[in-house]
């Protein structure tokens, strides 16, 4: 397949982009959020209930069948999509929130015991925090925060100090959701691995912007939402190391995940589907397969030029506008900008570009520590995907002057 | 002037504006207008924590009407508390336990309302109440 990548015609996959909010042409900057829909996963979801829809892996009925042929499809494609060695390794979760959680209880179980540690960063979404505090309250284990600097960079020093022999697991975003740093998670792994640590790789922003391979990276674990990467909403993934899902405990007992079942005693059905109890969002799952599709016929070098041109001249364009300071200035950074701007407070501004049909998100962004650690108490983020243009970042610009006009 | 006749005024006030920019440089100006919360009321038990702005809200009973004072660190916000300030002004509790607040709908900022800008007015209005039924006792 020719790859290709020209944004003007990208655009036209992406049927919301020529809606009007406010009377105006939709400017959508909270990519970070949730990710725009091609026409081809809209399709799919209504293909799959206009023409398939059938629970999986109970039928022997053709509509099952095909279904479940669907189904599983997604998964290999998702192996492709982050390179793991073997399709068992691919979970199917509700997202990246789901896959946290899962891991907190099914690894929490076994591997943590009282006065062992567990490390986050200051940057961390509240789902990479909470899952692991339920965990550490219940275990008498410690939660430890490896902290960052002024640029919203995890300071390496203290990370690889706070590694120890009690260090049990290490979960870490590979792209900060607020700040858009991108973490050098392959280095912070095999720094993990050394004391015997378990990795977890928090992708939810990445895997919408960055190649992921689990091979090369050699993380324990990973977790991301289709939501992000383009595709339906309810639907996520965890990759787990095969040796190691083989022996932790499923985390929701049901259907599906069981071998056999008696009053007595229940044995366990052989991973993947260990972790998939009850019906899941089969819809979702099944479209998923379009959206990888979608991501696979583009030019990623492309793309990531032009992320980074994004990038590079929203931050130039932000940086003129008096009394702007963006947080998170990160060497290695995605398309997410982050920005307070003086005396005024983000909500304010958020309410008043939206009348102007700008789509960003303001407040906390879910790293409530992180809005602490900067003594902010929230920001305004653009965030952009590949369909973003540079005439949208002017949009940004004239409307915040604007908003500046009526707000100081 | 009963709390229904200053909505109307609110209304009236409002309808003068054309295009929704007009409509928020006057709440914004609003806004700036509404005295500044006394600091030392500023505690965390006046707070009412939304997810994207704050809000201190406080009351006292004089005369047998409630006065309000509030603040927010939104300018927006802060100016719809001042329309709220405004209606609620001099009222008794029972009169503001038997408000049918609808000035905020009809002059189009409903939207502030919603539960998914978490942005404290909706816990406010809730709390201003609470106020008047906790007072009703006292009048």
């Amino acid at each position: 397949m020719t790859k290709v990548f020209n944004v003007a015609k990208v655009r036209e996959d992406f049927p919301i982009l020529k809606r009007e909010v406010n009377g105006k042409t939709l400017v959508y900057l909270d990519n970070g959020a949730t990710a725009q829909k091609p026409q081809t996963v809209i399709d799919a979801l209504t293909k799959y209930y206009t023409h398939e829809n059938s629970n999986i892996h109970r039928g022997v009925h053709t509509l099952s069948q095909e279904a479940t042929s669907a189904y599983e499809l997604t998964r290999e494609k998702i192996q492709g999509f982050i390179n793991a060695p073997e399709k068992e390794s691919v979970i199917f979760t509700k997202g990246t929130t789901d896959g946290i959680n899962l891991l907190a209880f099914s690894l929490g179980r076994d591997f943590v015991q009282e006065g062992d540690e567990i490390i986050i960063s200051a940057m961390e979404h509240h789902s990479n925090i909470v899952p692991w505090q339920m965990l550490c309250e219940q275990k008498k284990a410690v939660l430890k925060v490896a902290p960052i600097n002024q640029r919203g960079e995890i300071i390496l020093e203290e990370y690889k100090k706070l590694l120890n022999p009690k260090t049990k697991l290490v979960s870490i975003v590979h792209i900060s959701n607020t700040l858009g740093t991108i973490n050098p998670i392959q280095e912070m792994i095999a720094m993990a691995h050394e004391v015997g640590a378990k990795f977890i790789v928090d992708a939810a922003q990445s895997a919408p912007h960055l190649k992921i391979d689990v091979q090369a990276l050699d993380c324990d674990f990973m977790v991301f939402s289709m939501h992000k990467v383009f595709g339906p909403t309810g639907v996520g993934f965890l990759y787990g190391k095969k040796e190691l899902l083989e022996v932790i405990p499923p985390y929701q007992g049901g259907g599906d995940m069981i071998k056999t079942v008696t009053f007595e005693k229940t044995t366990y059905n052989e991973l993947p589907h260990k972790f998939e109890a009850g019906t899941p969002n089969i819809a979702a799952g099944i479209a998923t397969s379009a959206a990888i599709d979608y991501m696979n016929q583009l030019d990623w070098n492309a793309v990531h030029l032009h992320e980074k041109e994004l990038l590079d001249y929203a931050t130039a364009q932000l940086k003129l506008i008096d009394g702007l300071r963006i947080i998170g200035e990160a060497k290695e950074k995605a398309s997410v900008i982050s920005f307070v701007i003086d005396g005024v407070h983000p909500y304010d501004v958020g309410v008043i570009i939206d009348k102007m049909g700008i789509a960003v998100r303001t407040g906390h962004h879910c790293t409530q520590p992180l809005m602490d650690w900067f003594k902010i108490p929230g920001t305004i983020r653009a965030s952009f995907a590949f369909y973003n243009t540079k005439e949208e970042v002017d949009l940004l610009v004239v409307a915040l002057k604007r908003a500046l006009q009526m707000l100081r | 002037m009963s709390i229904a006749e200053r909505q109307d005024e609110v209304v009236e006030e409002f309808s003068m504006f054309e295009d929704w920019m007009d409509k928020y440089e006057h709440l914004i100006s609003l806004g700036k207008e509404l005295p500044i919360i006394d600091e030392a009321k500023k505690q965390d038990n006046n707070l009412i924590k939304g997810c994207q702005s704050r809000v201190w809200l406080d009351a006292q009973l004089q005369d047998g009407k409630i006065v309000f004072t509030a603040d927010s660190d939104a300018i927006i916000t802060k100016g719809i508390i001042a329309l709220m300030i405004r209606v609620f002004t001099d009222s008794s509790p029972q009169e503001i336990i038997a408000s049918d607040l609808t000035f905020i709908d009809e002059i189009g900022l409903k939207e502030h309302l919603s539960p998914t800008r978490s942005n404290g007015l909706v816990s406010m209005i809730k709390q201003m109440k609470m106020y008047a039924i906790a007072f009703q006792t006292q009048v």
